[in-house]
């Protein structure tokens, strides 16, 4: 797994020359000086947001702001959760989430498999029709689909006759692949040696043994990057399950948060402390996976 | 290229023919991406036809869609709205798309800096870009508030005006393009594997020649990023017209007008309005159709455009 290391320096070392103040200068204290600046300006948003979620109602909203909270409210965290019904949000974000997971790491393995490890006739020409997929702008079909899945029956699934106001509409799309997860897997596969699939054909496997047996085993890596790209996109989709979801009981944390907002009179600091809570786990998961999140977007970009 | 082939008969060697071998690796391979195939069918291509048939009706999702011919662009063309969508969403992506690129390149060449802590920028910078756009819109309500923001609290406390950001319709697609700025992070990821990608002797033997950062900067790494710089392009190009959830966000959700002066209406916002809070699905599809051609077009045109000053070697 050497190949995901992206803490690792990939350029090549400067031989050493003379030593030169002007050169210390513009090599290492201004890009210092820029770096600290843009990184200030990138953290300040959400320094804000976890200062407004620990300060007290009165203090959230005085003018001028304190830089520092005078008193830190913790118990904010727990009144937000009561007040907004976070743990219902959050498990519908939890199914959701779950769901797409699983569908995008199934469907786009298999679909990469059949875009790489197998050679028919026009493969390349159907792979470039679906990597032109990427830049359509998803929202053109949206009244099209929305109008196809309220046909769709869904037998009573969450109470609902149609797909519509079910979960269906966002989980079973994830099931039928994502251009730009089959092109990071594609990538991937790519790059294993034929020979171990030669090997496993005059062994007598077919190509879905193959592929179950020497092929996604040795494609971890990437069905990692696929997984938690589809998860973050996932808990963070918000239009989607705007459009589909009519039930305040459905509601992922996305749509339960702005909705919550709009009809109840919501105080900044709770709001705050549930932002904080919605934030939180995506920070997690990327501390976790780091390196995961950068060679799946440094692969994407290879194709610029 | 004699191959075993399993699926072949047992006891009985044939000459292996091509025309076999292909039609079985046809049929495994269709096999394999038959999901991605029924999608793209069913999800992709079937919905955009239904688009350009729904936006010829007049269609409210309930009853059956009446035939209209071409009223719904006629009634585009004549809505204040449409127009005020329009610009708004061309505003919004022509001033974001640029400053992002610019952006990114920053972080990259920052990130690019052999410095020991460069791994702390990185994470700094690119986390934003994966966390929740709804979360980051909810920050900035809070944190551009003209109160108790912690914005203009510094620009007053600098003597600098502070602009009422969510409610000066000259300012929320400023808020919006500031927002959109923490997204950075991704491109300049991108921006940083390119960076990485140039071979440090066309710096060196610029350095022999003589030439200053800024000149190696404008003559080496510039050219060399354009491919990156066209690919930035072209996905911001996409997304910017398609922008909405932070509008959507910032305007509590547009129940009675999208921002000030409808001054955060776009295009998405249009769509989404008509066809799923006033159900006119038929006029909403007409707007999806422009929105399509005009994704198109702009792309056709930056394409276009980079043929002058892409450098394509880049590629190879």
């Amino acid at each position: 797994m050497t190949e995901l290391d992206a803490t690792r320096p990939i350029a090549r070392p400067v031989t050493r020359r003379r030593v030169r103040w002007s050169r210390v200068l513009t090599g290492s204290i201004l890009p210092r000086i820029v770096a600290i600046i843009f990184a200030f300006l990138f953290i300040v948003p959400f320094y804000w947001m976890l200062i407004s979620a620990v300060k007290s109602p009165q203090e959230g909203t005085r003018v001028p702001p304190t830089l520092i909270p005078e008193t830190w409210v913790w118990q904010n965290f727990p009144e937000a959760v009561s007040f907004i019904p976070f743990f219902l949000f959050a498990l519908n974000s939890l199914v959701i989430t779950l769901g797409i997971t699983i569908g995008s790491v199934l469907s786009n393995t298999l679909i990469a498999y059949g875009f790489s490890r197998i050679e028919w006739p026009g493969r390349d020409k159907v792979f470039y029709v679906c990597l032109a997929t990427i830049f359509l702008p998803y929202p053109v079909i949206l009244v099209a689909l929305f109008d196809i899945f309220g046909k769709l029956p869904a037998f009573g699934i969450q109470g609902s006759n149609s797909w519509v106001n079910t979960f269906l509409p966002l989980i079973v799309p994830a099931f039928l692949g994502n251009p730009f997860y089959i092109f990071l897997m594609r990538q991937f596969m790519l790059s294993i040696p034929h020979e171990l699939s030669d090997a496993a054909r005059v062994d007598g496997a077919n190509e879905f043994q193959t592929f179950w047996k020497v092929i996604l085993p040795l494609t971890k890596p990437a069905v990692t990057v696929v997984a938690i790209f589809a998860a973050v996109a996932a808990w963070n989709e918000f239009l989607l399950p705007l459009l589909y979801l009519h039930e305040q009981s459905k509601y992922p944390l996305a749509v339960g948060l702005a909705f919550f907002t709009s009809e109840h009179d919501v105080s900044y600091n709770l709001l705050m402390a549930a932002a904080t809570l919605v934030v939180l786990p995506v920070v997690a998961v990327f501390l976790l996976a780091q390196r995961f999140f950068i060679e799946g977007v440094t692969v994407g970009g290879v194709k610029g | 290229m004699s191959r075993v082939i399993a699926a072949a008969p047992r006891n009985r060697p044939r000459r292996p023919r091509m025309g076999a071998l292909e039609r079985r690796n046809l049929r495994w391979g269709l096999l394999f991406i038959s999901p991605w195939l029924f999608g793209f069918l069913a999800l992709g291509v079937f919905p955009i036809l239904y688009t350009f048939y729904l936006s010829l009706t007049r269609y409210s999702g309930l009853r059956d869609p009446i035939f209209l011919g071409l009223g719904n662009y006629e009634r585009m063309a004549a809505d204040p709205q449409f127009w005020k969508a329009t610009y708004n969403t061309l505003y919004y992506t022509l001033l974001a798309v640029p400053i992002g690129v610019v952006v990114a390149m920053g972080l990259a060449l920052v990130m690019n800096q052999k410095l020991r802590e460069v791994a702390v920028y990185r994470a700094i910078f690119y986390l934003p870009s994966i966390l929740p756009v709804f979360a980051i819109a909810f920050i900035f309500v809070v944190f551009l508030n003209p109160g108790y923001g912690l914005v203009n609290h510094a620009l007053t406390s600098l003597g600098l005006r502070s602009p009422n950001w969510l409610g000066d319709p000259a300012y929320t697609k400023l808020a919006l393009v500031m927002m959109a700025q923490l997204g950075a992070g991704q491109f300049a990821l991108i921006f940083l594997a390119g960076l990485k990608g140039i071979p440090i002797e066309l710096y060196e033997s610029a350095s022999i020649d003589g030439a200053g950062a800024i000149r190696k900067f404008v003559s080496i790494t510039l050219p060399l990023m354009t491919p990156v710089i066209l690919y930035d392009l072209i996905i911001g190009l996409s997304l910017g017209l398609q922008i909405f959830t932070p509008a959507y966000i910032l305007t509590g959700g547009g129940e009675r007008a999208a921002g000030p002066d409808n001054s955060l209406l776009t295009f998405v916002f249009f769509i989404y309005r008509q066809a799923f809070q006033f159900g006119q699905m038929g006029y909403a599809a007409a707007v999806s159709v422009v929105l399509f051609i005009t994704s198109v077009i702009l792309a056709a045109v930056v394409f276009r455009w980079a043929r002058g000053w892409v450098y394509y070697e880049a590629v190879r």
